[in-house]
C-alpha cells in the first residue's frame, strides 16, 4: 500500500476529501453570512436553521410530493429565500441602524424556535436522503475511491461560490451592493432602491444557505440540529476570512476544511478546535481577517 | 441679468428638518428657475448641506414643500427622488473605496434621457479617463471631485446639487471646476450650489441666498453682489 508521511494514500485523501466537502458546505455559508453582514450589518445566527430547513424541505418534497433531488435544487433555495425576505420583513429590517448585538439576539432566538419546531415534529434523530441515482457508485482513482455524489457536491459549490463572487465583484448589481454597504444613503440618492436590494440580498444569501442543506441532505442525516452544529465553525470562517469579504469567505471556507481533514489524520485530538486556534492566531495577527479590510 | 422666468424649476416653502430631536432648518424658502446657477452661502453649521440633504430626502424628517417640475418631493423617498431628475453630489464627494473609477463612473443610474456620454464626460474631466482602472479613493481630492461630478452627469438629470465642490482644492483645480460649471449651465444645466468661498461662487452664479441660522436671511442677484459685500462679510464672518 503506497504511504505518504508513513499514512496510508487512502486514508490521507479519503480525509482530504471529507475535508473538501465539509470545505464546500462551510464556503457556501459563510458565503451567504458575509453577503447578508456585508449588506445588512448584521452577524444571522438563523443561517444554520435556515441551511436545515433547506435540507428538510428537500426531504418534504420528496416524501410528500414526489419531487426528486435535482429539482429540489432549484426549488428548495427559492422558498427558503422567500422565508428569508419575510424574516427581514417582518424583523431584521427593525433592528438593522442598532448595534449588531440586537440584530445577533433576534437571529439566535428565531434559530432556537425555528429548531425547536423542527425537532418537535421530527424528533431528534436523522432522516434519510438518497443521492439522486444519476449519482450513486464512485470511481477508483488508484490512490483512493472517489464517490460520484461527493465529487459532484465539490465541483457545484465551487462553481456557485465563484459565480456569485463573480456577480458581486464583476457586475453592475455587485458595485450596487458594494457601494451600498458603504453608504447606503448615497446609493439610494443616486435612484436605487436600496431597501429592496437589502431584502433581496438576504433573501439570495438565505438561498444559498438553503442550498448547501439540499446538497448536505444525502451526505448528513437530515436533523434539526445539522445547523447548529455547524454554524458555530461557520462563523469562525467568516471572521477569519474578514467579515463581509466576498472571497475571504470562499477561499477561507475550503482551507479550513482541508486543515480540519489533515489534522484529522496527522493530529485527530485536535481537529475539533484547530480552526478556533486558527481564529485566535488570525484575529491576534490580522483583527480585520485575512481578507478583509481594516475599518 | 435677464429676469428669470416666473415658473421655477424648483421651489422651496417654509422647509423645516430635523436630525433625531435637532431641530436644523426653521422654514427655509426659495426657488431656482431653470438654466439657473444659484448659490447657497453662509457659514459653517447653518444649515446649507442640510437643505440640500432635504431636498433629496437623504435627511427624512422633515416638513414644508419642496415642489420639482411642479412634483411634491417632500412626501417621496430619496430613490424616487433622485429618478424625478435631481442629482446630488455630497461635500465629502461620496466616492466608493470599493469601486474603481469606472464603476464609480457608471453608479448612477440613467434617470431620464440626455445625460452626457463617456466621451462628453472625458473632454470635461481628461484626468478620469488615464485613471479608470484605479481605486476610486486612491485618486487626488481634485480628481475624486470631478468624479464626483462627472458621474452624477451620466444620469440625464438636469436639476445638479452641488454641495462645497471646491473645498479643501487647489486654486488651478478650483479654477477648472468653475470652468465646468460654467460649461455645464451654458448646455441649460440647472444647479443649486452650496459654497462658502464666495468669490469662487461670484464667477458662476446667477443669485445668492444667504442662510443664518437654518433660514434664509438675504437673497440678491449677482449683479448687486458689489453692492452687498459689506452685509456679505458680516454674515461669513470673512
Amino acid at each position: 500500500m503506497i504511504q505518504i508521511f508513513g499514512i496510508p494514500s487512502q486514508a490521507l485523501f479519503g480525509q482530504l476529501l471529507l475535508g473538501l466537502i465539509n470545505g464546500s458546505f462551510y464556503a457556501l455559508l459563510s458565503l451567504g453570512l458575509a453577503v447578508i453582514f456585508g449588506m445588512l450589518n448584521i452577524i444571522n445566527f438563523t443561517h444554520g436553521a435556515q441551511y436545515m430547513m433547506g435540507a428538510f424541505c428537500a426531504f418534504l418534497l420528496l416524501k410528500y410530493l414526489g419531487i426528486n433531488y435535482w429539482a429540489a435544487l432549484v426549488i428548495v433555495p427559492i422558498v427558503i429565500g422567500i422565508l428569508g425576505i419575510l424574516i427581514e420583513r417582518l424583523f431584521l429590517r427593525h433592528v438593522r441602524k442598532l448595534d449588531h448585538l440586537y440584530g445577533l439576539i433576534l437571529t439566535f432566538g428565531l434559530a432556537l424556535i425555528i429548531e425547536g419546531l423542527f425537532r418537535n415534529y421530527y424528533g431528534s434523530s436523522g432522516q434519510p436522503y438518497s443521492p439522486p441515482p444519476e449519482l450513486t457508485g464512485g470511481h477508483n482513482l488508484g490512490f483512493m475511491f472517489l464517490p460520484n455524489y461527493r465529487a459532484w457536491v465539490i465541483g457545484f459549490s465551487l462553481a456557485v461560490c465563484l459565480a456569485t463572487w463573480f456577480a458581486i465583484e464583476r457586475t453592475r448589481l455587485g458595485s450596487y451592493l458594494r457601494a451600498a454597504t458603504e453608504n447606503p444613503a448615497l446609493v439610494r440618492a443616486f435612484g436605487i432602491n436600496v431597501p429592496r436590494m437589502v431584502t433581496l440580498t438576504y433573501g439570495f444569501g438565505v438561498g444559498l444557505a438553503a442550498l448547501a442543506g439540499v446538497m448536505a441532505a444525502p451526505i448528513y442525516n437530515v436533523s434539526p440540529q445539522m445547523g447548529s452544529d455547524l454554524i458555530i465553525v461557520v462563523f469562525a470562517v467568516v471572521v477569519i476570512g474578514g467579515m463581509g469579504s466576498i472571497m475571504g469567505a470562499i477561499v477561507t471556507g475550503f482551507m479550513l476544511g482541508i486543515v480540519e481533514g489533515l489534522t484529522k489524520v496527522f493530529f485527530p485530538e485536535a481537529s475539533n478546535t484547530v480552526i478556533f486556534a486558527i481564529m485566535i492566531v488570525v484575529l491576534l495577527a490580522r483583527p480585520a481577517g485575512l481578507f478583509g479590510r481594516a475599518a | 441679468m435677464a429676469e428669470p422666468p416666473a415658473r421655477p424649476l424648483l421651489a422651496v416653502n417654509n422647509l423645516e428638518a430635523w436630525y433625531g430631536e435637532s431641530h436644523v432648518l426653521h422654514g427655509v424658502t426659495f426657488d431656482v428657475h431653470p438654466g439657473e446657477v444659484v448659490t447657497l452661502l453662509g457659514r459653517n453649521g447653518v444649515g446649507k448641506t442640510t437643505t440640500l440633504k432635504a431636498i433629496m430626502g437623504i435627511v427624512e424628517t422633515r416638513t414644508g414643500s419642496v415642489r420639482f417640475e411642479d412634483r411634491e418631493l417632500t412626501v417621496l423617498q430619496s430613490n424616487v427622488i433622485a429618478r424625478a431628475g435631481i442629482a446630488f453630489c455630497p461635500e465629502e464627494r461620496g466616492i466608493f473605496a470599493s469601486l474603481d473609477v469606472r464603476e464609480n463612473l457608471l453608479l448612477p443610474p440613467q434617470v431620464r434621457p440626455g445625460g452626457l456620454d463617456l466621451d462628453r464626460i472625458f473632454e470635461l474631466f481628461p484626468n478620469l479617463q488615464e485613471r479608470l482602472r484605479s481605486q476610486g479613493t486612491k485618486l487626488s481630492g481634485g480628481e475624486q471631485q470631478m468624479l464626483a461630478i462627472a458621474r452624477i452627469l451620466r444620469t440625464g438629470a438636469r436639476l445638479l446639487l452641488l454641495d462645497e465642490p471646491t473645498e479643501g482644492l487647489a486654486p488651478v483645480i478650483i479654477q477648472q471646476i468653475g470652468h465646468t460649471i460654467g460649461t455645464l449651465k451654458a448646455q441649460g444645466f440647472t444647479i443649486l450650489l452650496v459654497e462658502q468661498n464666495f468669490r469662487f461662487a461670484a464667477t458662476v452664479a446667477d443669485r445668492y441666498y444667504v442662510m443664518e441660522h437654518g433660514q434664509i436671511v438675504d437673497h440678491f442677484a449677482n449683479d448687486q453682489l458689489k453692492n452687498n459685500m459689506e452685509k456679505l462679510h458680516d454674515y461669513l464672518g470673512v
